[in-house]
């Protein structure tokens, strides 16, 4: 009888996060010191990380495959549980969500993050994606007494189902193209004479695009970003500017690079213009705002905008590029996180640029920090932000879009300048008022692991790329 | 005559469902929507036993006709809602909602007109599943081909209860509190 049960090896890592994961959701009530949700959640984020690189093999009928590709970005999602967990218990605490379900939830979502990455089948990634989604819209209501996090999340909700169904008709159409939801037996039909050039074909294609675009923040899908990045908690906001992100690009590769490689023809024309669009209106809005996490809001649409160039490129130099991107994005964007959790008190939200003004006087540490992430975002050499966007770019001009990556070079030049004008308000203007610093020691752990991550990879970032490189290697003939 | 009465059935089963969901989402009362719902899911049971698949009509009847119909009249009580809304519109933006939906509506036309259906793949053909009873086949296929699909339903009904006790239960006691 056992023995015809297949081998669940390949998802030990997310049976074991799933076990944590309810466990804490129980244990909560008995747990008086909430802080030791956040040491396990570390502890069992490193112990799956360990597992994922253990692991290997598809398993389920191939539905699932713990293959070099999954792992790339399961290490993505993995560190981000991480360094959100860090960012977690001093915030939570000061806005009173530090509770163990907070921790469970992140858990559930990067579970399904992790399956989205590694499945083989459009069901599995499916539901991946819902797991993902829904744990995320919990988190992003926690401060529902607030009407901006009910109104944000109320948003992201909404048209998260909506996007959902996009989704499903997508597959609901490929299905009827393909009569099957495997993306390899996917991949090899569409080779087929007669269904390449299908409108149906296309038409999923499109609905694919729309899908992956809500999710990941592609103007014009991105109307949610900013109302829901506002209002959830700064911790969730970090982890959904990474998490949800990198997990869409995943789907992204997954569907575009792998089952549709041969119809790229048509799917590259749908991207290319949201792109283009992304990064400029991003960039424009971000100058505008007053409130810094709608600016990184709109700075993370740009970003989404930067890494899909290297979907564009449909080569396996851009998928790694695109990989590089969102690993080295993890660790700018949780910084800058990770400094606007800093200044929260329990009747201040800190969250207006002007609030920053004059902070190397009064914080010069933590102003130095914010810069440093500020550089990268930008993509001022010495830092990781160079490196990612060098790499995207280099992608997508070897491809032949040169066009494109001119816009993409002009986008950047105008979404420097938010960026610069926080700094210009941090080292050039005199301090308004005396700003509390709220530094606990996880928070300073999360800060100086963000920091050495945007320096290091900045100057030194080959075995991080040679890694992706051979990680999408089986993902592109 | 029995492929024209099939086709019949189908175009009044297609015609209803369209109707009523238009009704439901249109219509101001929400027990009357939650009705026309009801409609419209009896009519999708039938629409699954024309296709054969009476495991899936069944379950249509019980889960979505049963089950959760009965969680919406719960709710609409709940929030009492004793007269109509009077809000004129949720958005003001509907002309342009409706031109999009059009253009979406021409394309999935243009689309499914252009689908040529495959040759169908695996081993499971319309007589071997008559044969072996539909309830059988599906569950084969859940419990092995599907195991991991099937439990990661299972995670995303806990996440489900999880995050709707955290967002009344765990608020509540923040009340409590203060």
């Amino acid at each position: 009888m056992w023995s015809s049960l297949p081998s669940f090896v390949a998802v030990y890592p997310e049976i074991l996060l799933v076990v944590v994961a309810s466990i804490m959701a129980l244990a909560d009530r008995w747990v008086k010191l909430k802080d030791v949700f956040a040491w396990i959640t570390i502890a069992t984020s490193v112990i799956a990380l360990i597992m994922v690189f253990a692991v290997e093999g598809a398993v389920f009928g191939n539905s699932y495959a713990a293959d070099t590709y999954g792992l790339f970005f399961k290490m993505i999602f993995l560190l981000a549980l991480i360094m959100v967990t860090l960012v977690s218990p001093g915030y939570n605490r000061m806005v009173g969500i530090h509770f163990g379900e907070y921790y469970a939830l992140l858990m559930f979502a990067v579970t399904g993050m992790m399956l989205m990455a590694s499945s083989k089948d459009l069901i599995l990634l499916f539901l991946g994606l819902e797991l993902m989604s829904l744990s995320v819209y919990v988190l992003a209501a926690l401060l529902y007494s607030d009407l901006r996090s009910l109104e944000g999340a109320m948003k992201y909700f909404l048209l998260g189902a909506f996007s959902s169904a996009f989704l499903l008709l997508a597959i609901t159409f490929l299905y009827g193209l393909t009569g099957t939801t495997y993306i390899d037996v996917i991949a090899k039909k569409v080779f087929y004479p007669g269904l390449a050039d299908n409108t149906a074909l296309l038409l999923s294609a499109a609905l694919f695009v729309v899908a992956f675009g809500f999710k990941v923040a592609l103007v014009p899908f991105h109307m949610w970003s900013p109302d829901a990045y506002e209002g959830a908690p700064t911790s969730v906001t970090a982890f959904m500017a990474v998490g949800p992100k990198a997990a869409g690009f995943a789907a992204m590769g997954r569907v575009f690079i792998e089952a549709l490689y041969n119809a790229r023809v048509d799917w590259v024309e749908y991207l290319i213009p949201l792109a283009l669009v992304t990064m400029f209106v991003g960039a424009i809005l971000a100058v505008v705002q007053t409130n810094i996490k709608r600016l990184l809001a709109y700075s993370s649409i740009t970003h989404a905008g930067y890494a899909v160039l290297g979907i564009i490129a449909a080569s396996r130099e851009g998928m790694a590029a695109t990989m590089l991107y969102l690993f080295l994005y993890l660790f700018m964007t949780i910084g800058a996180f990770s400094v606007v959790t800093l200044f929260r008190q329990k009747d201040f939200l800190g969250e207006e640029i002007t609030d920053y003004q004059g902070l190397s006087k009064t914080h010069p540490w933590v102003a130095l920090v914010m810069l440093i992430f500020l550089f990268s975002l930008v993509g001022i050499p010495p830092t990781a932000g160079f490196i990612g966007k060098f790499f995207v770019f280099k992608a997508a001009y070897e491809a032949g879009h040169h066009l494109l990556v001119i816009g993409a070079v002009l986008a950047s030049a105008i979404a420097a300048y938010p960026y610069l004008r926080i700094v210009m308000l941090m080292y050039m203007k005199e301090p308004e008022k005396d700003l509390a610093v709220n530094v606990t020691p996880y928070v300073f752990a999360g800060l100086i692991i963000s920091v050495v991550g945007v320096l290091i990879l900045g100057v030194y970032p080959e075995p991080v790329i040679n890694f992706a490189r051979t990680c999408c290697a089986g993902l592109i003939p | 005559m029995e492929a024209l009465l099939s086709k019949l059935v189908f175009l009044y089963l297609a015609v209803v469902l369209i109707a009523t969901s238009i009704l439901v989402i249109t219509n101001r009362n929400a027990v009357h929507a939650v009705l026309w719902m009801l409609v419209m899911f009896f009519h999708q049971a039938v629409l699954f036993i024309t296709l054969d698949a009476e495991f899936l009509a069944a379950i249509q009847i019980i889960v979505y006709a049963g089950a959760v119909l009965v969680l919406f009249l719960f709710v609409v009580y709940m929030i009492n809602l004793r007269t109509e809304l009077k809000i004129k519109n949720f958005m003001d933006f509907w002309p342009a909602a409706i031109l999009v939906s059009i253009a979406l509506l021409i394309l999935i036309a243009k689309g499914v007109g252009s689908l040529k259906l495959p040759s169908p793949v695996g081993d499971m053909t319309p007589e071997r599943i008559l044969a072996e009873g539909h309830g059988k086949v599906l569950g084969k296929a859940l419990f092995t081909e599907h195991i991991l699909s099937f439990e990661v339903v299972g995670v995303l009904l806990l996440v489900a209860v999880l995050g709707a006790i955290v967002l009344t239960r765990r608020i509540r006691m923040k009340g409590e509190e203060a």
